[in-house]
């Protein structure tokens, strides 16, 4: 295998051959590929994990662009996941990308989540959070949560062992959170990119095996005041 | 009493988590409370007691992406 486009990477002793060889075999599910999704199919792609899977039925809009620099102008209006796929391959051919151009649902969920060794959550919805949720934690498969609303992000994971704290520990009325208002559209691309890498690197980290995952620790950021914290779930 | 409320000290009158998030006029659903780096579930703010100098950190919920 080349490593060479690796090496930068490899030369830390965290990740190192042994890490690199891990990230090959891996297979990663990322659910929506926007914001969220941009940054972290991007950097898992360029890091060189085995297998991506990229989930989102929507096509590339105009009001997309200032986060989601996965798209041109002349992608507008074209299905997202046949897009990405196109960019992440041009970025590293050595990456498997499957595509799924359609909604996780409650009923499809688990035949998809099935097919891969973790998830990252980069959808725009409580619903599908929850339905992600369940599933990994059904499957004992990690569960990446990342949000983002204007200026703030937050990240967290879920079902790791059968122990672990879930989404709903963090959030419990799922039926108050279904009721909640349409959220507000406001966000900086700055935020989807800082949570989203955040987000990536925990992939990282649990694939290699160094550092502190963020296991049923809430990590927050606003990027106005730059204050940040790790809390306890 | 003087706590500390997303990194800012506040002086407050509020002597359980309930009566915070009341005198704050915190929306009652899609916010999340730590007290000193650690989750509160919503069931518990009524009976925890605040103490001088706690740290709060009120999290609003967040689904973009």
């Amino acid at each position: 295998m080349a490593y060479e486009r690796y090496e930068r990477q490899m030369l830390l002793p965290e990740i190192g051959e042994e890490g690199q060889e891990r990230l090959r075999a891996a297979r990663v599910l990322v659910v929506g590929v926007g914001g969220l999704g941009t940054p972290i199919s991007l950097y898992l792609s360029g890091a060189g994990v085995g297998r991506l899977g990229l989930v989102d039925d929507d096509t590339v809009g105009l009001t997309n662009l200032h986060r989601q620099v996965l798209y041109t102008e002349a992608d507008v209006k074209k299905p997202k996941v046949r897009v990405a796929v196109e960019k992440l391959k041009a970025l590293n051919h050595e990456v498997e990308v499957d595509t799924y151009d359609f909604r996780l649902t409650q009923e499809n969920a688990a035949d998809i989540v099935g097919r891969y060794d973790m998830v990252v959550d980069a959808c725009d919805n409580y619903a599908t959070r929850y339905v992600l949720n369940d599933v990994c934690a059904a499957q004992g498969k990690p569960y990446v949560y990342g949000a983002i609303e204007g200026f703030c992000g937050q990240v967290a994971v879920f079902c790791r062992t059968a122990g672990s704290k879930t989404y709903r520990d963090l959030y419990p009325d799922e039926a108050a959170f279904r009721r909640m208002p349409s959220p507000f559209k406001g966000v900086v691309g700055m935020t989807a990119a800082v949570v989203g890498c955040v987000q990536a690197h925990e992939v990282l980290k649990m694939v290699c095996g160094y550092g502190d995952v963020l296991d049923g620790r809430l990590w927050t950021v606003d990027l106005r005041t730059m204050q940040s914290y790790v809390i306890d779930l | 009493m003087k706590v500390w409320l997303n990194g800012k000290e506040v002086e407050t009158a509020a002597t359980s988590l309930t009566l915070l998030t009341e005198e704050l006029d915190l929306p009652v659903e899609g916010v999340a409370v730590a007290v000193n780096n650690r989750m509160v579930p919503r069931s518990q703010w009524a009976d925890y007691v605040l103490t001088e100098g706690v740290h709060i950190v009120i999290i609003k919920a967040a689904c973009g992406g």
